[in-house]
């Protein structure tokens, strides 16, 4: 079931950036490669930190306290100490505004 | 790698858990043999000093369920007694002997020991593995009185967590500030105005002149501290027993190259227990103490194990949390000459540090929260690339220093 949540807009994640997304509860973090958009849990699979304020090299992000990394694209964990893996939602652009579908 | 069969690993933790699992990753299929000086699994150690409101816990470290799958043998509760170097064994507790091609000493440090007047003084608690961990914060009740000695990051993350239970903390440190010369003093001061807050009492620049059977501290000036539990948090000595009783070369720290090799070369050293010459400081001879050091070197003595000859380059980087507080540094702080300062926001900072040649070899942020990670991820990158960055450039928050990657 799609339960598509307006989330940012366009202008609001800098390019190969993050950022912190929360919504009933929950945390999520988008992130931006030139035109595209990813969105992921917001948490890092090892101790719960946000992921948003790590750092982001190309299709990568990286927990800012272990340095756990991940692909955004797939969630895939890439190794020590993170070795599970990250939830993925789709995302889709209207106008301005980005939407993740939280199902 | 073909004439190897069997490669023993002493000590399970970060380092020898990632070395061993490196060794599968990098194609060894001969056997394994993991010595772990422990009864329970292998498990994290930054966690201990750092417990949620639910105290202490085992997290096993990362991977290690792979252990299991990946053929590696685990002695467990197991201490090797004896290396015997002619004819490649090791002798476990138990009495079984194991015979090597090579041995990677993982054996990470110890705590010193509160020493007075030359005497080891008992009412002092050390703090480094689980069961020290456990017996600490079992007993720590709100209102007893805790005397830290020693203004570490020990120290200073036992003082928060007793601070978060309502125990009232005191703190002596002999040097005239706290952390140091692994934190500059600006950040330093920051943090212990962090804990002040938090009424942790001080007694900096104190030396400690006797401890009573009844845990009464008195101070070099005459002042008395009544003491419910005593933990000395005075910095820590590499496990060198076995390499000592063995004669391999001991430079503080078993003495190894820069491929982690011992001065016998099936031997090799790694982590917490070893000082090596780092590439990215002029060879300089330098141990570390840190838990992404310990895996770092792991799996670099793993890779020269089965025949890799690369050098060590890795950053330095630690980390750590004291109630809503960060603290990061890559690199190596002492090293510069030169501060270059980058405010994020009123409460995040983050101070480069460049040595004569303009050269960033070091960088060292606080924040509230994770604020300064990124910046700090980015600095550590510089420092791999020997950058001399420009200072204005780092002094400008809104400079993003991802740019000065590609300079």
């Amino acid at each position: 079931m799609s339960n598509w949540i307006k989330a940012c807009a366009v202008d609001d994640i800098p390019n190969e950036d993050v950022i912190r997304f929360d919504h009933g509860g929950a945390t999520y973090a988008i992130y931006r490669k030139d035109d595209k958009f990813f969105a992921t849990d917001g948490l890092c699979t090892h101790e719960k930190i946000h992921l948003a304020d790590g750092l982001v090299m190309d299709y990568t992000i990286e927990c800012p306290k272990h340095n756990g990394r991940f692909d955004y694209r797939t969630g895939a964990a890439k190794g020590a100490p993170v070795c599970i893996d990250l939830k993925t939602y789709p995302t889709k652009t209207e106008g301005d505004a980005i939407f993740i579908d939280i199902g | 790698m073909s004439d190897l069969r069997s490669i023993v690993i002493i000590g399970a933790g970060e380092c020898g858990i990632c070395a061993a699992l490196t060794l599968r990753d990098e194609g060894y299929t001969g056997e394994i043999a993991l010595i772990h000086g422990e009864a329970v699994e292998p498990y994290e150690k930054p966690p201990l000093s750092k417990p949620g409101p639910d105290g202490i816990s085992i997290k096993p470290i990362s991977g290690t369920d792979r252990i299991l799958r990946e053929n590696i043998a685990v002695y467990h509760d197991q201490r090797v007694t004896e290396i015997d170097r002619t004819i490649k064994s090791v002798v476990l507790t138990n009495g079984e002997m194991i015979s090597y091609d090579r041995l990677l000493l993982a054996t990470g440090a110890r705590p010193r020991a509160l020493m007075i007047d030359g005497r080891e003084i008992q009412q002092a608690r050390l703090f480094r593995d689980f069961s020290d961990a456990k017996a600490f914060f079992d007993i720590l009740a709100p209102d007893y009185r805790l005397t830290i000695i020693g203004g570490g990051f020990i120290g200073l993350e036992l003082a928060a967590a007793a601070r978060q239970r309502q125990v009232q903390t005191t703190l002596i440190e002999s040097a005239p500030r706290l952390l140091g010369r692994a934190v500059p003093e600006a950040l330093a001061a920051r943090i212990e105005a962090r804990h002040r807050e938090e009424q942790v009492q001080f007694h900096i620049g104190q030396s400690i002149s006797s401890i009573s059977p009844t845990r009464k501290v008195t101070l070099a000036d005459g002042t008395e501290i009544m003491s419910d539990i005593i933990l000395a948090g005075i910095g820590s000595m590499p496990n060198m027993d076995l390499a000592e009783q063995c004669g391999l070369t001991i430079d503080n720290g078993i003495a190894v190259d820069a491929c982690f090799r011992t001065s016998d070369p099936a031997i090799f050293a790694a982590g917490d227990c070893c000082s090596f010459p780092h590439a990215l400081y002029g060879m300089k001879r330098m141990r570390l103490e840190s838990w992404r050091a310990a895996q770092e070197q792991g799996a670099h003595a793993a890779r020269a194990i089965i025949g890799s000859t690369g050098t060590y380059q890795s950053v330095p980087w630690f980390w750590s949390d004291q109630y809503d507080l960060t603290l990061q540094i890559a690199g190596l702080p002492s090293e510069g000459v030169t501060i270059v300062k980058r405010m994020l926001d009123d409460k995040s900072e983050i101070l480069f540090h460049l040595d004569v040649e303009g050269r960033l070899v070091g960088a060292s942020g606080l924040s509230r929260g994770n604020k300064i990670a990124k910046d700090i991820r980015l600095a550590e990158m510089l420092i791999a690339k020997r950058s001399h960055p420009d200072h204005q450039a780092l002094a400008d928050p809104k400079f993003n220093l991802k740019s000065l990657l590609n300079a």
